[in-house]
């Protein structure tokens, strides 16, 4: 069977990190988000549809707000260096190219978007990653520098007041950290659906490194 | 500091008081906090009566039973995770940095207040309160209210952080601390504060820098008004550049060290630093 060489070795290490380490993160914040389950003035917050929730004891991580902290305050550093370690990857091997969402790939996601829509029956070139899968990774990158640089918000909202006047003030940026988490997992849903319904093979090659699926011939 | 006839007088514990918005004449629902506010307590003991024997084990015993602590692997990873947060904080944290200030009419209509006493501390006799400032200084003092008004004085209206995530607007009035340093004296070798209070054993301990800090006060007004007990009257520590648990409020003694005091919260494992 025709195989070829998919993932480096950074992109895989970095990518299962990733996975558990954001997994950790959302559990232990959910567990800080507890002490405090709303945003905005005490007589007034912001619209939240998970305004006081109560998340089940096993999506949280840490068992009382100073654990959770604890947890969120130590694995924030190996989440930041992997992120860094990707984008670093990405640069110097110039695999950015193939990745990143740019002005030409609006018309190829549009062909994509038809695709999966059932409009048109040919499956436009897929390349190693079609144009939606770039919209979805380049998406999920910049969710990502965005959940730093809340978190970074609202760790130190004095020494950093402008990042966090940046956000709208303490309170909504404590409240775009909470949103990006429910995009993180959405994320994670299609993307998880996605590979086992679209392409499985994929899951091997982001294990092994080697692909051999149905878009051998596409991959470069 | 001990109060055994509290615990008879009072059912109803300080922090549970607070968290669950029970005034102490009655059980008015106070619409600062609701009951869902469940503070800086693990979640098992939030509501059981043999708080301090919870509080005599120690920060492991108490995280290992209310949630993965790490394990013997994990754990001492984290606890330096933490003190590198500490250092980290300190690095980024300036003294010459203000906090921004607001207008009055900007104040939060509510603000909550805790304790950890069984109820809301009160001085017996407020005019044999002092505050002991001692430790490493060459001249120790002991200041009464009236010798505290008479220093300089420092207001501002800031935002307050709570470490549980809720914040809020007030007016802080009070002489800066580190005019209070200066009358002492800080010999070299002090790189530490202590704080003690007469809230039950509430104690706190600063880094020297962020003591220093010119908005950091002892507060005796707040939002216009003479502090009252629910705030740490006759006075507390403030600064917009500390989380609330840091500020320690109902002050007896201020004391300069050469090695790290610890704290109520932070020797259960919270966050040294606290510094936002």
């Amino acid at each position: 069977m025709n195989q070829v060489r998919r993932h480096h070795w950074i992109v895989r290490l970095t990518h299962w990190s990733a996975f558990v380490l954001i997994f950790a993160m959302v559990a232990s914040g959910l567990q800080i988000y507890r002490a405090y389950a709303r945003f905005g003035p005490r007589d007034h917050s912001y619209p939240n549809f998970l305004e006081n929730a109560d998340f089940p004891q096993w999506s949280r991580l840490g068992g009382w707000l100073a654990g959770g902290l604890n947890w969120h305050f130590f694995l924030m550093w190996p989440l930041i260096g992997v992120g860094l370690l990707y984008v670093g990857y990405l640069l110097v091997s110039g695999e950015w190219r193939k990745l990143v969402f740019r002005a030409r790939d609006v018309r190829p996601a549009i062909s994509m978007a038809r695709y999966y829509a059932r409009l048109d029956k040919e499956h436009p070139p897929q390349g190693k990653h079609n144009a939606l899968q770039k919209q979805a990774y380049t998406g999920v990158m910049l969710l990502g520098i965005l959940s730093v640089v809340t978190g970074f918000a609202i760790w130190k909202p004095i020494q950093l007041f402008w990042l966090t006047a940046l956000f709208g003030g303490y309170q909504l940026a404590r409240y775009w950290h909470f949103w990006a988490v429910w995009l993180f997992v959405s994320f994670a849903i299609v993307h998880v659906i996605l590979v086992f319904t679209a392409d499985p093979a994929s899951l091997r090659a982001m294990i092994t490194g080697w692909y051999r699926g149905r878009y051998t011939n596409d991959t470069p | 500091m001990t109060h055994p006839e509290r615990g008879v007088r009072c059912q109803v514990s300080g922090v549970r008081d607070a968290l669950l918005g029970v005034s102490e004449k009655g059980a008015e629902p106070r619409s600062t906090l609701t009951p869902d506010t469940w503070y800086l307590t693990p979640d098992p003991w939030h509501l059981t009566p043999s708080r301090r024997a919870f509080l005599a084990s120690s920060a492991a015993t108490v995280l290992a039973a209310c949630g993965w602590d790490g394990g013997r692997a994990l754990k001492p990873v984290m606890y330096g995770a933490s003190r590198f947060n500490d250092w980290f904080s300190e690095r980024l944290f300036s003294e010459s940095k203000l906090s921004p200030k607001f207008d009055a009419a900007r104040r939060s209509k509510s603000f909550p207040n805790y304790h950890i006493s069984e109820m809301t501390p009160v001085l017996d006799d407020p005019a044999q309160w002092r505050l002991e400032v001692g430790g490493l200084v060459s001249t120790p003092l002991s200041l009464s209210l009236e010798d505290i008004h008479r220093l300089e004085r420092t207001s501002y209206t800031v935002e307050h952080h709570c470490v549980e995530g809720w914040s809020a607007v007030a007016s802080w009035a009070g002489v800066p601390l580190r005019a209070i340093a200066q009358k002492a004296g800080v010999k070299p070798d002090a790189r530490y504060v202590r704080f003690d209070s007469f809230d039950d054993e509430y104690y706190n301990g600063w880094d020297l820098k962020s003591v220093m800090h010119p908005e950091t006060i002892l507060a005796y007004a707040f939002n216009d008004r003479e502090l009252m007990p629910d705030h740490g009257a006759p006075l507390r520590l403030y600064a917009p550049h500390k989380l609330g648990y840091k500020l320690t409020k109902y002050l007896t003694k201020v004391t300069f060290t050469a090695d790290r005091p610890g704290g109520y919260w932070e020797d259960q494992g919270y966050p040294w630093f606290g510094g936002v």
